[in-house]
């Protein structure tokens, strides 16, 4: 008998999917993929938000204000990419380049 | 139902591990949509049946339909092989085992997470539809955030047009 899928499951492959994402924010040089990764972590605290809404029943429904919660979060994510893919044209309209080593003004 | 819940969680972990280790960057956009596939799964697996489509719709769709037009836009090449600096690959890494490894920790000594998923009550006609019942709260409980939201709309747009000009006076 295999043992059955619990909250844990679930709360561990979000966990290491956040901890995917910010490895490569850390590593990554490319700004794009940067951001990528950002939007990953964020999709990872998602799949958190549903299984809590899942495990807390509210009269044998899953708890959806989770679910309202989630729709607020994939809207203001998808204003995010646009402005932030807007910032990155821009970047690369001034500065030729999307990687994040060659942007380096105000460091000196 | 258990080997499902395996296989979609590991399309969206190698999707993940798939993003962060693709050189070229359109490949990498790809993972990432088979990542976004491997969550939705997951999610209607929860029986969040409106947000599982959602993810398709708006992450894999339009967000990332998105990154590839601007990746091809910008033209952008493969990173080329470099050394990669050994502290900070350290440091990267070692930030990313450790979450890991603490968030097993916590998770394996937690009473909390142990139950397996409990059965819904089965309810029948309209009006039962997830669907149904998150707009109901959208629109009465939450009617101040949604008009928030559609401001917040409103501005990025505009945000990118004033972005996207040529020259800002």
């Amino acid at each position: 008998m295999e043992t059955a899928i619990t909250l844990n499951h679930f709360l561990f492959v979000s966990g290491l999917l956040f901890a995917i994402g910010l490895a490569g924010v850390l590593v990554r040089r490319n700004l794009i993929i940067i951001f990528m990764c950002l939007e990953l972590m964020l999709a990872a605290a998602n799949l958190t938000l549903v299984a809590f809404s899942r495990f807390n029943l509210q009269d044998g429904q899953p708890d959806y204000e989770g679910h309202v919660l989630l729709f607020f979060i994939i809207t203001v994510a998808a204003a995010e990419v646009a402005v932030g893919l807007a910032i990155i044209v821009a970047l690369f309209r001034s500065k030729g380049t999307t990687d994040v080593t060659k942007v380096d003004t105000m460091k000196h | 139902m258990t080997f499902l819940f395996y296989i979609f969680a590991a399309l969206a972990l190698i999707g993940g591990i798939g993003v962060v280790v693709n050189r070229n960057p359109v490949s990498a956009a790809f993972a990432m949509i088979v990542s976004f596939l491997g969550l939705a799964a997951l999610f209607i697996q929860l029986d969040a049946y409106l947000v599982g489509v959602l993810q398709i719709l708006v992450y894999a769709g339009a967000i990332m339909v998105l990154f590839i037009f601007i990746i091809m836009l910008l033209d952008v090449q493969a990173e080329e092989r470099r050394k990669l600096p050994l502290f900070s690959a350290l440091g990267a890494g070692g930030v990313a085992v450790a979450f890991a490894a603490l968030l097993l920790v916590i998770l394996t000594r937690s009473e909390v997470g142990t139950a397996s998923i409990p059965a819904l009550e089965a309810i029948e006609g309209p009006g039962t539809s997830d669907v149904h019942r998150i707009g109901e709260l959208l629109f009465s409980q939450y009617w101040f955030p949604i008009q928030v939201v559609g401001i917040l709309l409103l501005v990025a747009t505009i945000g990118v047009v004033v972005l996207s000009k040529k020259e800002l006076k």
